[in-house]
């Protein structure tokens, strides 16, 4: 997974990724069109499928809206990387198939290239050349997230599996 | 063990510890017209059917309500039909807000693991409950399978010595903490609060305290059951006194007067006296933090026989409809609106920012909610100051944020 980093600084909410007057709808296009409105105008025009953002401490704090990850989804975004998120954002991106990288070193800078290992976890800046390690997922997670999300992964076991195994 | 340990272990039958991942059974959860319209499609998609057990589900239409669109009607109308053909309970416009509903209707009750989708489930704390807030796909699986995975949680523990000084409320102490702790500080953790400063405490005033753990990024909260009164019985869950904590804090918080957070972060919390003076549009009493009787009978009592500024707008959204009858019984609502309040239906209100009072543009609203991110309210261009509904009311009365000792 390859993309252009979009960079922001910390405690980014979940108002700020998708404001709470356009979460009241089915249409995902439609949160997509107002994503990070309040943030950054520009980032629904400049983001292309397959971007990386990246964000500093707890990321998506705040509300419990789904809309905030499929929001960032459907615009395009391919990963999120972050030093830590909060956590109900974090579950949400999971369990609707967006990759969430947490990532607590890092010397990603705007507009650079990154290359993302979601596998091994690995983040390689290209303009540095630089490799970064996220912090590993539990099982559960990856088994989610592999799957595509939490729908098709009840769909396909029935119930939750913890073993590590 | 801590409660939340505790509570865990008995509900999975084994000892459980901070840190172990575990699958839990649940007792309940709720989602309201921002999170069911997703957890139905999700649900759905899961391959339908019956939810796992209809009388542990609520749902509740409370953030967009009465709807002020046809997108959000439609939304709405997906969730009665869905309440209907699954035999779930569904809240409906203008019974109130979906966390005063659940401790008040009793879907939640001491002891319990509740899941909602809705972030300030934690809430459900001020009993003595593990509540978590959830997404949506989250709060569908748990109607589809009763379960859930999570990661029993590290507690810090915030010990507060007491009692607060008369006119500081449990708004101003929750307050005060949260900027201690900062927006991200208790992140996937949980918290106990327990002291003198809290074992007095009313049912509502734990719960504004309990509310506010989501401001601190926390799993879930606790206000420590000691002196806890509930009108049905119950059997408390006590953290054992050897409980293994990753932090303890310790605050005097006899001398705390009123606290007021300032645009645009809810831990951006400072002293009031600095603001006073600040000029106010807009004041705003209500939420699932600040929105019951006795935060409504204590802005009554320092509105009574006065008249809202001139150039204030000052609206109140009770909690539920049964706050609202209390508050009109006892003839609080009568001194509120005579002071020129006006009074929206139970429900979230303008908290959200989707309907029911959108600040304009370079507007300042002082507001008893627990949130004032940029664009809370639906407008970007204003600023919100958050603080107890004292504050509010005072504030109301001068158009600038006013101490409300002054009117003591």
């Amino acid at each position: 997974m390859e993309g252009k980093a979009h960079v922001y600084g910390d405690n980014i909410d979940t108002d700020r990724i998708i404001p709470g007057k356009y979460t009241k709808t089915l249409d995902t296009a439609s949160l997509a069109a107002h994503v990070l409105e309040d943030l950054d105008p520009e980032f629904r025009h400049k983001v292309k499928v397959g971007d990386i953002l990246v964000a500093g401490d707890n990321f998506g704090c705040g509300s419990s809206r789904e809309q905030a990850p499929i929001a960032l989804k459907v615009a395009g975004v391919g990963v999120v990387v972050a030093r830590y998120f909060a956590r109900i954002f974090f579950r949400n991106a999971i369990n609707i198939g967006l990759p969430v990288l947490e990532v607590p070193d890092h010397d990603i800078e705007a507009g650079d290239p990154v290359t993302i290992d979601l596998e091994k976890g690995e983040v390689f800046n290209q303009r540095s050349g630089k490799r970064f390690q996220a912090t590993q997922l539990p099982k559960v997670m990856i088994d989610i997230l592999n799957a595509g999300g939490l729908v098709a992964y009840l769909k396909e076991h029935g119930t939750y599996q913890l073993n590590e195994e | 063990m801590t409660i939340s340990e505790k509570i865990l272990s008995k509900k999975v039958g084994n000892l459980v510890k901070a840190g172990e991942l575990i699958i839990t059974e649940v007792d309940g959860v709720m989602a309201t017209d921002t999170t069911a319209p997703y957890a139905i499609q999700a649900f759905q998609e899961m391959g339908g059917g019956q939810v796992w057990d209809a009388s542990r589900c609520a749902l509740i239409i409370d953030h967009a309500a009465p709807a002020p669109n046809e997108r959000i009607a439609n939304l709405h109308t997906m969730m009665r039909e869905f309440a209907a053909q699954q035999h779930i309970h569904l809240f409906e416009i203008g019974e109130g807000i979906c966390h005063q509903l659940m401790i008040e209707h009793q879907y939640v009750r001491p002891g319990d693991i509740f899941m909602g989708a809705d972030s300030h489930t934690p809430t459900y704390g001020a009993i003595g409950a593990m509540a978590c807030g959830v997404g949506s796909t989250d709060l569908a699986a748990v109607m589809k399978t009763g379960k859930i995975w999570l990661k029993v949680p590290e507690t810090i523990r915030i010990v507060c010595h007491g009692p607060l000084q008369p006119g500081v409320t449990a708004k101003d102490l929750i307050l005060y903490l949260v900027g201690k702790i900062s927006i991200s500080g208790a992140t996937y953790q949980a918290v106990e609060f327990e002291g003198s400063a809290f074992e007095n405490m009313t049912v509502a005033s734990r719960m504004t305290i309990a509310n506010m753990v989501a401001e601190m990024g926390g799993k879930t909260g606790y206000v420590n059951p000691k002196g806890l009164q509930l009108d049905y019985d119950f059997e408390a869950v006590f953290p054992d006194a050897d409980a293994q904590y990753i932090q303890t804090l310790e605050f005097d918080v006899r001398d705390l007067g009123p606290q007021l957070s300032i645009p645009e972060s809810p831990d951006q919390v400072e002293n009031l006296e600095p603001h006073e003076g600040q000029a106010i549009q807009y004041a705003f009493i209500g939420t699932c933090c600040n929105g019951r009787l006795e935060d409504l009978q204590a802005a009554a009592q320092i509105l009574e026989g006065k008249k809202v500024a001139n150039g204030v707008r000052f609206l109140i959204a009770p909690a539920s409809r049964s706050v609202l009858l209390d508050a009109i019984t006892d003839g609080t609502l009568q001194t509120l609106v005579a002071a020129g309040a006006t009074i929206l239906n139970p429900g979230c209100g303008p908290c959200v920012g989707t309907h029911q009072g959108v600040p304009g543009n370079d507007e300042v609203v002082i507001s008893a909610a627990n949130r004032n991110f940029r664009g809370r309210m639906g407008n970007p261009h204003s600023n919100i100051y958050l603080a107890a509904p004292t504050t509010v009311a005072a504030s109301a009365l001068e158009g600038k944020i006013t101490h409300p000792k002054k009117y003591a």
